[in-house]
């Protein structure tokens, strides 16, 4: 194990995330079980008293989910000097078992928290606690697996971790013909995969504008496709033009000072924007719930205006990138 | 969104005179939350500098050295061996460097004497700074050594060296080859090693390998390996320290709980009062929150501030023996200061957030108070 503050910081995250739903658990078992909002027992009156606590404390913990996301690939980055044949953090996620496991897990649970704070959102907008079993039933069923498996590969990552490790570097898990996922994003024929990415977050973008009204369930599919067909345009081509490099497919490097740290000018609002489609598409099955119906078209909206300009605003930069790059393709 | 960002305000100006009515007890808090954001801040940007001081002076050294080996001990590179080395392909600018240890019984300490291009004339030397500091020694002086031949020799000091490569140049003593070989009885056309640079960087590795596989007698330091070493060795010292602070972190956690729970009356009975003219629960736990964000955020800049100045104005006196070890000749050097995007996060979380999880009960408590029950203890 390689002890180092980031690394230490960013267990202390996920035990302490894991720890508080293990901690919300057994409430949330009793308020699935005793719920019952006409009666005035004194459990009731407890009960709605702890949701307050319960939902401030997912809350904050999904909050650190988000920022552990950022910390974890700005360490990965920056450990790559202790690999050799590393140069970017795809090196340092290569090093170890389950690195990448860890990543994908992270953001798997930053997109699962997502939806479960938009539904915790509404639920408190409702006067009488409608999604109130709901919610902590995905909590208990979804939520806390989800944080115990993250927690569980970033330790197995981690404690596997040993400076000196060979590993091997961008160039080659990213590169046409090397196989697996990476090899294949990187090997997809950039005509059709350009036109699927503009295609993709144009639909998403329209989607959530023209539709914010009753097309939730279709922002949130146009959300999720634009999300996969975004990454896999980062890495077939747009990363060329990135690097000004006709064989570099690196979807990490951007990230790097070199080049002007572009990637999280990509990544952030892609990210924020793909939250907020999927919010959208979490609330509609409760659309017709009667003490809902008021707030959750207007809630709908709010997010679709925020899953539009992120969209829109990936849609920029990568314009912006192919625009300023000396790189050109034939 | 206009009358949602004036809510906050508003709560967050009530929040800052709520702070004020109760000022000891906040600024006792705000203290020790500084206090641990300066300890932890300090040691950060202390190894931070350190590395960055060890990469500017690897930055400066050979590619590749190759080093002779006789039963697993370094030995001298015979003569003929450094041709051999010319005709592997990639290969550049071998040069063999003379260089050795030399105990000095007077301070007790090694001195590392080296001949380099170019040298000082015959007869002369010319000295690192921390030697000249502790054998008080400056230009024009004479210093004798006792040679392996067992006579003693003196040597001008024809210059000391700058006081900017001290952290490279404190214990070293420059010579003329002759000068060294001399003093040494060094035989004539050895080496004590091998340092070359690769054509293209990114083939080091491969060259070095094709080396060792070539002369099987000899093995290739890496710069590479240096800095990854180094980098090893600053984290874990850092790691180890920052684990050792994990206790302050703990306490201050329980410290944290402990004031957030011990409510006032008088801080109760406020949040009865704001009850019961309507505010809701969410409120007082917006304006809770708020309250954090501002304690929080306070400590962090004070103590980071302070951490900054300890660190880059005070030469880290705190830290210094922990962190950058120790020698008899040991160089003086200033840290250039760096502020690290990583390293600020890691700290930020890492305070903040032990704070944050030890408050929210407590405040969860206070917020869900009953009005009437307050009001009638």
């Amino acid at each position: 194990m390689i002890l180092q503050p980031a690394v230490l910081t960013l267990l202390l995250i996920s035990a302490l995330g894991v720890a508080v739903l293990l901690a919300a658990a057994p409430f949330a078992l009793q308020v699935i079980r005793r719920w019952d909002l006409a009666s005035g027992s004194e459990l009731q009156l407890r009960l709605e008293r702890r949701t307050y606590l319960f939902s401030t404390l997912v809350a904050f913990v999904m909050a650190l989910q988000l920022a552990g996301i950022l910390l974890f690939v700005l360490n990965a980055d920056r450990m790559a000097v202790q690999f050799p044949g590393a140069m970017c953090a795809v090196g340092t996620l290569n090093a170890g078992r389950f690195g990448f496991g860890a990543l994908l897990g992270q953001v798997a649970l930053f997109f699962l928290a997502g939806m479960w704070l938009t539904l915790n959102h509404a639920d408190s907008l409702g006067r009488d606690y409608p999604l109130v079993r709901i919610k902590y039933a995905l909590m208990v069923g979804l939520l806390l697996p989800a944080a115990a498996a993250v927690l569980a590969l970033q330790w197995t990552y981690f404690s596997g971790l040993r400076a000196q490790t060979l590993t091997s570097c961008c160039g080659s898990l990213f590169a046409e013909g090397a196989g697996g996922l990476p090899g294949d994003l990187a090997a997809l024929p950039p005509g059709p995969v350009r036109a699927a990415f503009f295609g993709c977050l144009a639909l998403a973008v329209a989607a959530a504008w023209f539709l914010r009204r009753r097309g939730g369930y279709l922002t949130g599919l146009a959300s999720a496709a634009a999300f996969a067909a975004t990454l896999a345009g980062i890495t077939s081509f747009l990363s060329l033009y990135v690097y000004e490099h006709p064989h570099h497919h690196c979807p990490f490097c951007m990230l790097k000072a070199e080049f002007h740290h572009v990637g999280y000018a990509l990544y952030v609002p892609l990210f924020l924007a793909t939250a907020a489609g999927l919010g959208t598409a979490a609330l509609q099955p409760f659309r017709r719930v009667p003490t809902l119906s008021a707030f959750v078209p207007a809630l709908s909206v709010r997010l679709s205006r925020v899953a539009a300009a992120g969209f829109l605003l990936v849609l920029l930069v990568a314009l912006g990138i192919l625009w300023r790059s000396h790189l050109i393709l034939s | 969104m206009r009358a949602g960002i004036e809510r906050q305000l508003a709560l967050l100006d009530f929040t800052v005179a709520s702070l004020a009515r109760r000022k000891a007890r906040n600024l006792g808090l705000l203290a020790v939350f500084a206090l641990l954001v300066f300890l932890l801040a300090s040691v950060t940007l202390f190894t931070r500098a350190l590395r960055q001081e060890a990469a500017a002076v690897l930055a400066g050294t050979p590619e590749v050295i190759l080093q002779r080996m006789v039963a697993g001990r370094h030995e001298l590179v015979p003569p003929g061996y450094r041709e051999r080395l010319g005709r592997i392909r990639g290969v550049q600018k071998v040069e063999g460097r003379l260089w050795g240890y030399y105990f000095d019984p007077v301070i007790r300490a090694n001195y590392t004497f080296m001949v380099t291009d170019p040298a000082p004339r015959d007869g002369t030397i010319a000295i690192g700074p921390a030697l000249a500091r502790l054998r008080g020694l400056a230009e024009g002086g004479t210093l004798a050594f006792r040679s392996y031949a067992g006579e003693l020799r003196a040597f001008r000091v024809a210059a000391v060296l700058p006081q900017p490569t001290e952290l490279a140049s404190a214990d070293l003593v420059l010579v003329s080859e002759k000068d060294f070989r001399a003093f040494f009885a060094y035989p004539e056309g050895c080496f004590t090693d091998l340092a070359f640079s690769v054509a293209n960087p990114q083939e080091a590795r491969t060259v070095a390998a094709k080396l060792v596989r070539d002369l099987p007698d000899a093995r290739a330091i890496l710069r590479e390996d240096s800095l990854r070493a180094y980098a090893s060795l600053f984290d874990w010292r850092e790691g180890l320290v920052l684990a050792m602070l994990a206790g302050a972190l703990l306490a201050f956690g329980i410290l944290a709980w402990d004031k957030a729970s011990g409510l006032s009356a008088e801080e109760r009975r406020e949040i009865g009062i704001l009850k019961a003219i309507g505010w809701e629960t969410g409120d007082i736990l917006r304006m809770k929150a708020w309250e954090g964000v501002l304690l929080c955020l306070t400590a962090f800049l004070l103590g980071y501030v302070a951490a900054y100045a300890h660190v880059f104005h005070g030469g880290a006196g705190l830290l210094e023996p922990v962190l950058k070890g120790w020698a008899v000749l040991y160089p003086r050097f200033a840290l250039t200061p760096v502020l690290d995007g990583l390293d600020l996060l890691t700290l930020l979380l890492l305070t903040c957030v032990p704070y944050t999880a030890a408050v929210l009960v407590p405040t969860w408590r206070a917020a869900t108070t009953d009005p009437d029950s307050v009001m009638r203890s």
